[in-house]
């Protein structure tokens, strides 16, 4: 009954296409039967050709393959291996979860946007050339603005133009990256690609501005938190998690990886001190938890590359969860700024709980899916002599904690009564939040089902004394800094305002470059239109003064006799034409 | 949403008790942590991770930097929420 050889993206773009034309029920079955019945072809239909060994270098399966010739080539849709698999699977649970959330919501553009958004990252990680994964790599950035631009606010339209520019970009260095790639090597093939060659480093630029690299990381900062409270979800789960597959396929075991994903790790935590905005905490958060992933991909290993996509399914799980807490209180409050939240617990008890459960899952605390996966990277990262990098990590580990796990419950669940007082979540938004929590516990207390799906085979198991003591005196010692801090009266409070960063050269520095330069070029207009006017004058005033202006021709003429002649100048040209 | 009423009910937190008990839980826990390191037999992979008290420490000192650190950007990097909203 199953057409193993199809491609996942397919069922999600006819889907957005019966979400068109359907309403109420009907639309709500489409929205739902899409991922449940695609995960399950996916789960029980497609198996992996290669079972992948404990090698650096990733074995190219393409036996399951749905091909079609574009200008004569043949563009691969179906390339099956336990990587695309795992990413694969992750997308459509990320996309039950994200579609339960916003059940409630009326808006036809967010629901075509998000499932041609969710298909899009399908076809990204099961393309088997760099032409189909450029196609769906522009087809996420196309879709997710959209989400975007949903809210409707000035603020979002902005945010989402930016987000499209950087986006595109991204697309435009992948297609470049690509086209010189097959020049040197004649393949597309989309395997190990490295940092040899100039194709690959436009790649690598490229899977870096989707990665958010840092200094290329402002359009996740600036367009999440301004999506809708349901689109945010969806964001969260694809664009950066298809940029990490694509950096594990292509560029496992490159030493920059290491560096570039340590620096990840630590800067955002500053600002995510610092932000008033509960999301875009989150997004700071989000760089953070990348950048262990891209810390696991550096190094190259089977166990760090299996802690690398394994974190990044957590990941999606636990700050998904997050999200669809912060926006489950953004649709309640209307406002998701700490300095004006407070106390809603009181309130707001089960969205609480769940939230307290993702902060958990993402501080890596033992028995959260975290955990699990995280441990796997510093494990490696010490095994293979990354000895101060790993204390980077280690102290990106206790401030992850420190602004996610406690700051964002705290200052919006409890800290002082804001006087808000609210209703629960929408039921929908309950179960979907319900179901991450569970599989946040699940994978955690369990982790053996997940760690069965990793694309390398490597023993490995996290709950032994050793990890779980070290893991818990970080965090509680991070929790009694926290107290301690407070406590003191030393601990920043929540202000409105905004920080500025990288992105203040784009949104200040060069606008106000540009209106300098406008400026400057007016007055050289200015000056330009004096002078001529002065020469201008001068020759007038020598004309006048000669014998010629004395003649009658030289004179003023009216506008109307001038027409007049020209008609019988061009009058007689008719004749002349006519006559000889 | 309304806000506050007079005669609504008291919250868990409310009681400023309940708080007390929390966080004399937690110091407790935090004790039997760092306790915990002259016990347990651990395997470490690193000379560091062995030092006593490491990881304690490390969170600790790394969370009182990181929000010290945090505090003093705020004076370079903090504008106006509608900094970016209007022309200057």
């Amino acid at each position: 009954m199953w057409m193993s050889d199809l491609p996942p993206f397919i069922p999600f773009y006819i889907a957005a296409l019966l979400v068109l034309v359907t309403r109420g029920w009907t639309r709500n079955i489409v929205l739902l039967a899409t991922p449940i019945l695609g995960g399950l072809h996916l789960w029980f239909g497609v198996q992996p050709y290669v079972p992948m060994v404990a090698t650096d270098a990733l074995v190219s399966a393409k036996e399951l393959s749905f091909q079609l010739t574009m200008l004569g080539y043949q563009l691969e849709f179906m390339r099956v291996d336990k990587l695309s698999l795992l990413f694969g699977y992750l997308f459509h649970i990320a996309s039950i979860i994200a579609i339960i959330y916003a059940l409630h919501v009326r808006d036809t553009t967010q629901h075509v946007a998000a499932l041609l958004y969710a298909g899009s990252a399908l076809g990204a990680v099961f393309a088997g050339d760099l032409i189909t994964l450029f196609i769906f790599w522009e087809g996420l950035a196309l879709s997710s603005v959209f989400l975007i631009w949903a809210r409707r606010s000035e603020r979002a339209i902005r945010a989402g133009i930016r987000y499209l520019i950087l986006q595109v970009m991204s697309g435009v260095l992948l297609l470049a990256g690509a086209l010189i790639h097959f020049h040197q090597t004649g393949s597309l093939a989309f395997d190990f690609i490295g940092i040899e060659s100039t194709a690959g480093w436009l790649i690598l630029l490229a899977f870096g501005i989707k990665a958010a690299f840092p200094f290329l990381h402002t359009w996740l900062t600036d367009a999440y938190p301004e999506s809708t409270p349901t689109g945010t979800v969806f964001l969260s789960a694809f664009t950066t998690k298809v940029a990490v597959y694509a950096l594990a396929r292509g560029f496992p075991g490159t030493e920059l990886l290491v560096y570039i994903g340590a620096a990840m790790t630590c800067f955002p935590i500053f600002y995510a001190v610092i932000e008033n905005d509960l999301r875009r905490v989150l997004a700071y958060s989000m760089i953070n938890q990348v950048g262990f992933m891209v810390c696991g991909i550096g190094i190259g290993t089977a166990l760090a590359l299996n802690g690398a996509v394994a974190h990044a399914f957590n990941d999606v799980i636990f700050k998904g969860l997050l999200f669809m807490t912060m926006g489950a209180v953004l649709y309640r409050v209307g406002n998701i700024n700490g300095s004006d939240l407070g106390g809603l617990y009181k309130t707001m008890p089960k969205t609480a709980i769940l939230c307290i459960v993702g902060a958990s899952s993402i501080s890596a605390v033992p028995l959260f899916s975290g955990f699990v996966s995280k441990s796997m990277v510093m494990s490696a990262m010490l095994i293979e002599g990354y000895d101060y990098l790993w204390l980077m990590l280690l102290f990106a580990s206790a401030g992850v904690f420190h602004h996610a796990g406690i700051k964002i419950p705290y200052f919006a669940f409890f800290h002082h009564d804001s006087g808000i007082r609210t209703q629960e979540a929408p039921n929908n938004m309950l179960v979907a939040m319900t179901i991450a929590a569970i599989l946040c516990i699940f994978i955690g207390t369990q982790p053996q089902y997940l760690y069965a799906l990793l694309p390398w085979h490597v023993e490995y198991w996290p709950y032994d004394i050793t990890h779980v003591l070290a893991q818990l005196q970080l965090l509680f010692f991070s929790a009694l800094a926290f107290v301690w801090l407070n406590k003191k009266g030393l601990y920043p409070p929540e202000l409105r305002s905004v920080n500025i960063e990288v992105e203040w050269l784009y949104r200040k520095l060069l606008p106000a470059m540009g209106q300098t330069s406008v400026n400057r070029l007016q007055r050289l207009n200015q000056q330009i239109a004096a002078y001529t006017l002065t020469i201008w004058q001068s020759v007038k005033l020598a004309f006048q003064s000669s014998r010629v202006s004395q003649y009658h021709l030289a004179s003023s003429w009216p506008t109307g006799s001038m027409v007049l002649w020209i008609g019988v100048i061009l009058g007689g040209y008719l004749l002349m034409d006519v006559y000889f | 949403m309304s806000n506050i009423q007079k005669d609504e009910k008291t919250y868990l937190f409310d009681n400023p008790r309940n708080v007390s008990r929390l966080l004399l839980g937690f110091y407790v826990i935090c004790g039997v942590l760092f306790l915990a390191d002259f016990v347990a037999h651990r395997h470490t992979t690193h000379p560091w991770e062995g030092i006593t008290g490491f990881y304690a420490f490390y969170g600790f000192v790394a969370c009182v930097v990181l929000v010290l650190i945090a505090k003093e950007m705020r004076k370079v990097f903090m504008r106006k929420e509608d900094y970016y909203d209007v022309d200057e």
